[in-house]
């Protein structure tokens, strides 16, 4: 089973990584507001991506749902 | 998943996101000036100006200030003396009929810790910012309005836990961040939904249950004020009322010296929800950067002026203390600012993407059972 096909894998992740994002910022400057940055760019950007690439559809985006 | 059960976790989804979804929509519009308050104050120039004076001018003493407040408000008594990071040289004072008046009629302005000059500060009183935080806290109704919006907090945090056990069933043929744009609106805006929705999860529940807690507030201060307060207080049960009060001129030095390592946030002056009719309380923020967002109140006789006591911190005003700035996203600069607006904005296109999908399949299934009678 490839990475994008388990349905909790990446979603899992980029929930953990914003909870790490979201309290970093709380424990100091610097450094711990970048890792902030990151933790939250991550589902912004993945969620914003979608909404502005519109029709553009790509072949592995068309298609489908394939059945295993 | 079962059948019936997914039909159960999609009635629990419908119904929690419906009740709340008007609300919520409601809060993530307003919430998102109010993510920028600070920059938009300035902007529409509500913002305090205090004069350029050189560098270093000497402050002056806190009892002379309290007289500056006095006079700029002559029939009002000073509630609350407060202190922001950003303007070393002012005071904010609020002020109010009594001591007791409770913060909605309170009066907000900035004294110049230098001169003891009054700078009116709009935004704290009114206005479009102001308008803005009231829908936000309280839609104008008071305690019933927070509770109530508490309330939607909750369907909110419900109606996420139900989406994430429905994105498994739903994206069982999908891979990750696939969308169908090829396919009907309906479908290419399901897995928009389901994609924003699933990433935005820790963010949009971060930001839900810390509303929870601080629209339960003043729950948490009146059981603040019954515990610790009450206990602290115990010695003044049968004390006369205050008649006489010690100047504020050393009330800082004093709490510093009880708190030491700490800074001081704000002062309750005697009457007020902060403090008791006999005390001058002062706030004291710890000086570590998770510890700033924590409160420990100095409590110090306003006839003696000596420190009756160091109160705790209960576990349930920490959670009230550090639900602020993961509810505001205050605390990592310009960049978070301008992520928590996105994730904001994100959230609302959730909202409204489930208001739609809703009303689509509705429409769908009274067609259906319309041809199914005809």
């Amino acid at each position: 089973m490839s990475w994008r096909e388990s349905t909790f894998m990446l979603p899992g992740l980029i929930a953990a990584l914003s909870l790490v994002g979201l309290f970093a910022a709380l424990l100091g400057d610097g450094w711990w507001d970048v890792i902030a940055w990151f933790g939250l760019g991550l589902p912004a950007v993945l969620g914003a991506w979608p909404l502005l690439r519109r029709q553009t559809a790509t072949p592995a985006a068309t298609g489908e749902p394939r059945i295993r | 998943m079962r059948t019936t059960t997914i039909r159960r976790w999609s009635f629990v989804h419908t119904w929690t996101s419906l009740i709340c979804t008007l609300f919520l929509l409601m809060l993530a519009i307003t919430g998102l000036p109010l993510i920028f308050h600070h920059e938009l104050e300035h902007l529409l120039g509500e913002a305090p100006e205090l004069r350029e004076m050189p560098a270093n001018t000497p402050h002056l003493d806190l009892q002379q200030l309290v007289s500056a407040a006095e006079r700029h408000r002559p029939d009002e008594v000073v509630q609350y003396f407060g202190w922001e990071a950003d303007e070393p040289n002012g005071v904010v004072a609020i002020t109010a009929a009594t001591a007791g008046t409770e913060p909605n009629s309170s009066y907000t302005f900035m004294l110049d810790a230098r001169t003891g000059e009054a700078v009116e500060m709009p935004a704290a009183n009114g206005g479009l910012m102001m308008f803005f935080l009231r829908m936000h806290v309280d839609m104008f109704a008071g305690l019933p309005g927070k509770l109530f919006l508490a309330f939607m907090g909750i369907m909110f945090t419900v109606a996420i836990i139900s989406g994430v056990v429905l994105y498994a069933p739903f994206m069982r043929r999908l891979e990750f961040a696939q969308v169908r744009h090829d396919r009907s609106s309906r479908t290419r805006w399901l897995d928009l939904h389901n994609l924003i929705g699933v990433v935005t999860l820790s963010w949009a529940l971060v930001v839900g249950i810390t509303g929870v807690v601080s629209a339960c507030a003043d729950l948490l201060i009146e059981a603040w004020r019954a515990e610790s307060l009450a206990t602290m207080l115990e010695p003044y049960q049968d004390a006369p009322p205050l008649t006489t009060r010690a100047p504020a001129s050393d009330l800082l030095k004093i709490a510093t010296q009880a708190a030491p390592g700490m800074q001081p946030d704000f002062i309750a002056f005697p009457g007020t929800r902060f403090s008791s009719e006999h005390h001058y309380s002062v706030f004291m923020n710890g000086s570590s950067h998770l510890t700033s967002h924590l409160y420990t109140p100095v409590l110090i006789d306003a006839q003696t002026l000596e420190v009756t006591a160091v109160g705790g911190r209960p576990w349930y005003m920490d959670a009230l203390g550090l639900s602020q700035p993961l509810h505001f996203g205050d605390y990592g600069g310009r960049p978070m600012q301008i992520l928590w607006a996105i994730l904001d904005v994100l959230t609302i296109i959730v909202l409204g993407s489930g208001l739609y999908l809703w009303w689509v399949r509705r429409r769908g299934t009274q067609t259906v059972a319309r041809e199914a009678v005809a």
